[in-house]
């Protein structure tokens, strides 16, 4: 009994070796098949970039899909990613959209033209905030950037007028301004690799530093220093990397009081009964201020069309279209359900129409 | 002979064996504690896994009249299947909501477009008029009938029913209102909402919206990228083994093959995902996010583990059986294939599953070469988008929905019983194989 099962399995080992033996050759001959006649075979929209955008994209895939029942394959590759797979070629087996929680630089449009990317259309989707929260269990904390900078530099300036550096020596809110709560700083936050960490660096901590009179100065004389001294974040364990993953830091404020967070506004969003976002120079994290601007700390959302490849793909444009109706990205769209804060009205008539008439953007 | 009580039984030899004796206590106390603690942890992650999981398991749904009014959805009379599938599919099912509760009509009418839009939200925005849009776009004649659909409720309303939303903030710090409560709880009581088992979490695609998501598209991703990994791997990885250990001549080259296996296996994955995007990809123009080009990173990277096992396998079997077979004249080969690769395939075996289950648990290789995506369709060939479970339930623990959480938790229950399934099988096939001398 126990022999016959060996042999059985042995033979079977063995067939499958076989197999293995042409399988691979079966598909790898499939697989050049298909590259030789991309462009006809690869019908679904291929999307990149911006973990950000991600949710927002996706949304918009499956609703297009049900639509249209085209295929949509959505990668969550961050903005860098993104705009480096897009601009690598101008065949079909490159991506035809990417996402990105910031504007193409220059540097990388160059680099798409010189890898022959005929025009890339440029659309702005909205604006996302970023929140500086605790836990409702304690009370608000009503911050300003200037706070936020003498919160988290690494080095901070000895006075407002004196601006000889020394490591930050801030452990109490109480110690920035007396009038603060005597509670130790603790935030946790996104680590370099995040965007958000980007946007928050670039918006509030250089917000703040520009709020200090001698920084102001420096800003305008070493800019170079001043990026230096604005953008680095301690390292003394009052500022705390989380990782990529916003709900474990939601999780960590409720059980932590004490503590603050930043991350995009839809985790607020979709928290409010967990957690509140701080005022920060006197604004309230809500849909109507970051719409308007008076929240200071928000970015901007985008997505760039590969013109060359709407010719052959005429989904594209139907796809952006999709994202450009009124009923998705505008108020009371199902984009806003999900936490993205619309452009306003000049600004989506604008965008749409570079849609329509697929406009390529220079910069 | 007389001094030996004086070696044994004098006191300081009593000393030393209460000395012995008490650091062998101590060393088993220290094991038994490091046991203690590894299962209280394992008991942890478990605990938590499932106790938020299992509610992922079941999800409450909604029944509806609704009317399929023609006027809506084909204006000018035609049944083109493209105008049927872009028609105003919220617009029926706002109507239908409204027609359930007409008291709506009451209300001032800044506070009735609120009301209605709050109304609408009870049921999955999406997955209501995408139930019906699918119906009508597949039996064009329903349409100027009115029907009674099962769809989901929105995941909101599915967590307040669980429990997990914290109602007693202010209305505007939740997002739920007191409206939607009321009108909860009166469904809730005539039967109208009720709670089921969750099939779409089974045998769905992937979605933005959690009431509707599953990991069908996921599972048959990973199926096909594991399937391909073992017709690569295995077969590649126990040849090599064999030839390594029976027939490679003993010289510095084949020496510094061995080390170098050994190294591969501790390369950090990642790395085969660069490889396989600069190789695969770039090189031999394979297709982004395909399971085939998964399946050969992951083989990469199950490789080591199965040579390893293998040989260790294959040393376990006594040299008795060998030569026994080379003394009546086997051949070679004849030895290896027909005396000691069976003896040794439990072994084989075991570690080819425990690598394979490895590969399985991978995220980050597949994460250069675009598997880490969301998909509209299940992956019905090598070539085409897939992604895989590991992903998905990255991906899904990184949305900001409450509902999502215990969707993640409830996908790390799905992977872990494949896992322990895979495991399963592994022992099973050992205890039934094995040989003992």
């Amino acid at each position: 009994m126990k022999h016959s099962l060996m042999i059985a399995l042995l033979s079977s080992t063995v067939m499958l070796t076989a197999c293995g033996g042409d399988k691979p050759a079966e598909t790898r001959a499939e697989t050049s098949a298909v590259k030789a006649t991309a462009p006809s075979e690869q019908t679904e929209i291929r999307i990149v970039g911006s973990s950000t955008v991600y949710p927002f994209s996706t949304k918009v895939a499956q609703e297009y899909k049900n639509k249209t029942g085209q295929n949509v394959v959505v990668e969550s590759t961050g903005s860098g990613g993104g705009h480096k797979l897009f601009c690598d070629g101008n065949d079909m087996s490159t991506p035809d959209i990417t996402n990105s929680s910031r504007r193409q630089k220059s540097s990388e449009l160059k680099k798409c033209k010189a890898n022959g990317v005929g025009g890339v259309v440029e659309v702005k989707i909205g604006y996302d905030g970023i929140v500086i929260a605790n836990s409702r269990s304690t009370e608000a904390m009503p911050l300003t950037l200037k706070q936020i900078y003498m919160a988290f530099a690494k080095d901070v300036p000895v006075s407002d007028t004196d601006c000889t550096m020394q490591a930050n020596p801030y452990t109490l809110w109480s110690d920035i301004d007396p009038t603060m709560p005597k509670t130790k700083i603790e935030a946790f936050g996104p680590p370099p690799t995040s965007g958000t960490r980007d946007a928050f660096v670039e918006v509030a901590m250089e917000g703040g530093a520009k709020q200090v009179a001698c920084l102001a100065e420096m800003k305008n004389s070493d800019g170079k220093m001043f990026k230096n001294i604005a953008h680095t974040l301690r390292e003394d364990g009052y500022w705390i990397d989380s990782g990529e993953n916003d709900n474990a830091i939601v999780q960590t404020l409720v059980n932590t009081p004490t503590a603050i967070g930043i991350f995009g506004y839809s985790f607020l969003d979709q928290n409010g009964d967990k957690i509140r976002g701080a005022f920060v120079d006197g604004a309230e994290p809500t849909f109507e201020n970051i719409a308007s601007g008076a929240y200071p700390i928000s970015r901007s959302l985008f997505f760039y069309i590969k013109k060359s490849h709407v010719a052959q793909k005429s989904v594209i444009k139907d796809f952006a279209l999709e994202f450009t109706d009124e009923g998705t990205w505008g108020p009371g769209g199902y984009l806003e359900e999900i936490g993205l804060v619309p452009l306003p009205d000049a600004q989506r008539v604008k965008y749409r129409a570079a849609v329509e008439n697929m406009t390529p953007y220079s910069q | 002979m007389a001094n030996q009580p004086s070696i044994h039984a004098g006191v300081r030899a009593l000393a030393r064996l209460k000395k012995r004796r008490r650091s062998e206590a101590i060393f088993r106390a220290f094991g038994i504690a490091a046991i203690v603690f590894a299962m209280c942890a394992l008991a942890w992650l478990l605990g938590s896994i499932i106790g938020t999981g299992y509610k992922a398991f079941y999800q409450h749904s909604l029944t509806l009249e609704v009317e399929l009014t023609e006027s809506i959805l084909a204006p000018n009379g035609s049944r083109d299947p493209d105008t049927l599938r872009r028609a105003n599919y919220r617009r029926i099912m706002q109507e239908a909501m409204f027609t359930r509760f007409p008291d709506i009509e009451g209300l001032s009418s800044a506070d009735q477009r609120a009301a209605k839009r709050q109304n609408f939200d009870i049921m999955s925005t999406s997955g209501g008029p995408n139930y019906i849009r699918q119906m009508v776009f597949k039996d064009p004649a329903m349409v100027g009938q009115t029907i009674t659909v099962r769809i989901p409720t929105s995941d909101i309303v599915d967590q307040y029913l669980k429990g997990n939303l914290n109602v007693d903030v202010p209305e505007v710090q939740r997002k739920i209102s007191d409206r939607q409560i009321a009108w909860v709880k009166t469904l809730r009581q005539s039967g109208e909402i009720k709670a089921g088992f969750n099939k779409r979490l089974l045998f769905s695609t992937d979605s933005r919206d959690p009431e509707l998501a599953g990991i069908a598209s996921s599972f048959v991703g990973s199926l096909m990228t594991m399937f391909v990994t073992f017709l690569l791997a295995f077969p590649v990885g126990v040849g090599a083994a064999i030839w390594l250990d029976e027939f490679a001549p003993k010289n510095k080259a084949v020496d510094f093959i061995e080390i170098n296996i050994n190294n591969l296996a501790a390369v950090p994955s990642i790395v085969f995902g660069l490889l396989g995007l600069a190789v695969l990809l770039n090189w031999a123009g394979m297709p982004r996010s395909a399971p085939i080009v998964g399946g050969i990173v992951l083989a990469l990277r199950t490789f080591p583990t199965i040579i390893i096992a293998t040989r260790s396998a294959l040393r376990a079997v006594p040299p008795s059986i060998r030569d026994g077979a080379l003394s009546v004249g086997a051949s070679h080969v004849q030895a290896v294939f027909h005396h000691k690769l069976p003896m040794a395939a439990p072994g084989i075996l075991t570690g080819s599953i425990i690598g394979m289950a490895q590969a399985l648990g991978e995220t980050a290789p597949l994460l250069m070469i675009g598997m880490v995506a969301f998909l509209t369709e299940i992956p019905s060939s090598l070539t085409e988008p897939a992604t895989a479970l590991p992903v998905q339930i990255y991906l899904w623990s990184d949305s900001a929905e409450q509902a999502w959480s215990e969707r993640t938790s409830a996908a790390i229950i799905i992977l872990l019983m494949v896992l322990v399934t895979m495991n399963g099988i592994a022992i099973w096939l050992r205890s039934r194989l094995e040989k003992r001398w």
